[in-house]
């Protein structure tokens, strides 16, 4: 027989059906270096027929291997070479042809997400950089699939101020020209400190410069496995509450490596990482705020919930890097606001703020994520916003991102629908005292001391 | 290669020769078997070998599940990797 009892079978079939473990991304990362031409036609022809050879039995292969082992795999994706790299070779100041031949690259493959349009001007904008941050707003509200990302800060060069300041712009403008859209575009956008080369989450995703050729990365999840996981034990100590996610966080993360694994030998194409991130998505029971709530907290946002974050994602990193042989990316736990039936239901109710979202983001694995605040935000205050969080990834050592929506015509009280995996936010306030002068002063923050280790 | 069928519901007569049935007319060996009660749920676990199955594992997964549906019961098959790496090292 085979060398699994039944109630493993049917522990794992539970996961499955009721608990929703699910396999979140499938994530092929193409490098476009191959693909920078001086005609920028050329190098667009180059960049589709690329993503289009390698990634051709990317959806396919991801739902024969969703069938075999009967696990949901739901997102394919790909990410690429940050474009302002490529954009870079070109005699063009127009980087938007390579935005929409991305997002028809993405449409033939059958991908929802396609990342990198990207840019890393953490110590300074080149040519292609400058080009292709300022054609970001009209790039994500002119094509469905592509996901943009910016760098602006490193530990180990500090913070480029300058690109704080534009970020706030860039923003404001994203969800001006999205307005109709509920301002969808800014969630496509992603501002960080200390990117990862190989994330396999979007919006954030691109295929770092030292990356290969092509790899595939796998990002899982479960929320709601460990959430149950947690029912089971309820008033025990921390040490049991610690134990009991890391042996979760360990059975979720074996079915990413299987995965990764089985989907690298049907494509012929590298095993790069599985990302051991805890996404949630807006179903109910597929929450990151309810772990913190089911470990005794009244609601997510409460006095408590950092300290409970922080057990939660360090319990999730020591259950996975055993179960995978190369673990990478974010991995930790995501709080997305928008994504999250448990913080759209402790924003509505005034139990979660900005502040202290901030202070979860010193724990967690990312940053502010899916944050609607109102339409007549500054565009000062969204680069104070981030200029925060990314003093927080410098300092600390660690990826911190920013996904903000200033959904236009929108104040404190509504709330937007993205729809899908996206969700819908309620609009949060921010602080109404102004940093306009501050964020006026350019130039960059240098970086701090530890950064000094050679 | 081996999958590994689950049967859950509620018990009544016919489900392992309903299940059993579509396994043989598709060549498909029954290796092990064994029934339990798993949180109240009637849960039957068959090892199968699909080497020689007229239907690829996806095909065989479909008729499975519309079985049963006429059962009143749910039927999985799986590859039995997806256990042992969840549960073995």
């Amino acid at each position: 027989m085979i060398n699994i009892n039944t109630n493993e079978i049917a522990e794992t079939i539970k996961m499955i059906r009721d608990e929703h473990l699910d396999i979140r991304t499938i994530t092929m990362g193409i490098s476009l270096l191959d693909c920078a031409d001086s005609d920028i036609d050329a190098a667009c022809r180059k960049i589709y027929d690329k993503i289009t050879r390698y990634a051709k039995n990317l959806v396919k292969t991801g739902e024969e291997i969703s069938s075999r082992y009967g696990i949901p795999i739901i997102n394919k994706r790909i990410s690429v070479t940050p474009i302002a790299v490529i954009a870079s070779a070109s005699k063009t100041d127009d980087c938007l042809p390579f935005a929409r031949i991305l997002d028809k690259a993405a449409s033939e493959t059958g991908v929802n997400f396609i990342g990198g349009y990207s840019a890393l001007v953490h110590k300074g904008y080149s040519r292609g950089d400058e080009n292709l941050i300022r054609s970001i707003p009209e790039a994500l509200c002119s094509t469905e699939r592509v996901c943009s990302s910016v760098g602006v800060a490193t530990t180990k060069a500090g913070i480029n101020m300058d690109a704080v300041r534009q970020m706030g712009e860039i923003i404001k403008e994203t969800a001006r020209l999205s307005a109709d859209n509920n301002s969808m575009g800014c969630a496509k956008f992603v501002v960080f400190a200390n990117p990862v080369e190989d994330n396999p989450f979007m919006a954030g995703a691109f295929h770092g410069i030292g990356e290969g050729d092509c790899v595939i990365n796998v990002g899982v999840s479960g929320p709601g496995v460990v959430k149950s996981a947690l029912e089971r034990i309820q008033g025990q100590d921390f040490g049991v509450l610690a134990e009991t996610i890391k042996k979760t966080a360990f059975k979720i993360t074996r079915m990413g490596q299987l995965v990764a694994q089985e989907a690298s030998k049907a494509l012929g194409v590298p095993f790069g990482i599985v990302d051991l991130s805890l996404a949630p998505t807006p179903e109910v029971g597929d929450s990151v705020a309810y772990i913190l709530e089911e470990m005794g907290l009244e609601k997510c946002g409460t006095h408590g919930t950092t300290a409970a974050l922080a057990l939660l994602n360090d319990a999730v990193k020591k259950g996975g890097v055993m179960a995978s042989s190369y673990v990478g990316g974010l991995s930790g736990a995501f709080i997305p606001v928008s994504e999250d039936a448990g913080m759209i239901a402790a924003a509505e109710c005034g139990a979660l703020h900005l502040d202290k979202l901030e202070a979860m983001t010193c724990v967690c694995s990312v940053g502010l994520d899916m944050i609607a605040v109102p339409g007549d935000t500054p565009a000062s205050t969204i680069s104070a916003i981030i200029a925060d969080e990314m003093a927080i990834g410098v300092i600390n050592q660690k990826t911190t991102a920013v996904r903000i929506i200033p959904a236009a015509g929108k104040k404190v009280g509504d709330s937007v629908e993205f729809g899908g995996l996206l969700g819908a936010a309620p609009i949060m306030p921010v602080h109404s005292y102004s940093s306009e002068a501050f964020i006026a002063r350019g130039g960059r923050i240098p970086a701090p001391i530890h950064s000094l280790r050679n | 290669m081996r999958a590994v069928v689950t049967v859950m519901g509620i018990d009544k007569p016919g489900i392992i020769a309903g299940t059993s049935t579509l396994l043989a007319d598709n060549n498909v060996n029954i290796l092990d078997i064994t029934q339990t009660i798993v949180q109240n749920i009637f849960t039957m676990v068959m090892l199968v070998d699909i080497e020689n199955s007229k239907l690829e594992l996806s095909a065989l997964a479909e008729e499975l599940n519309a079985l049963g549906k006429r059962l009143a019961v749910e039927i999985r098959i799986q590859h039995e990797d997806i256990f042992n790496s969840m549960h073995r090292i």
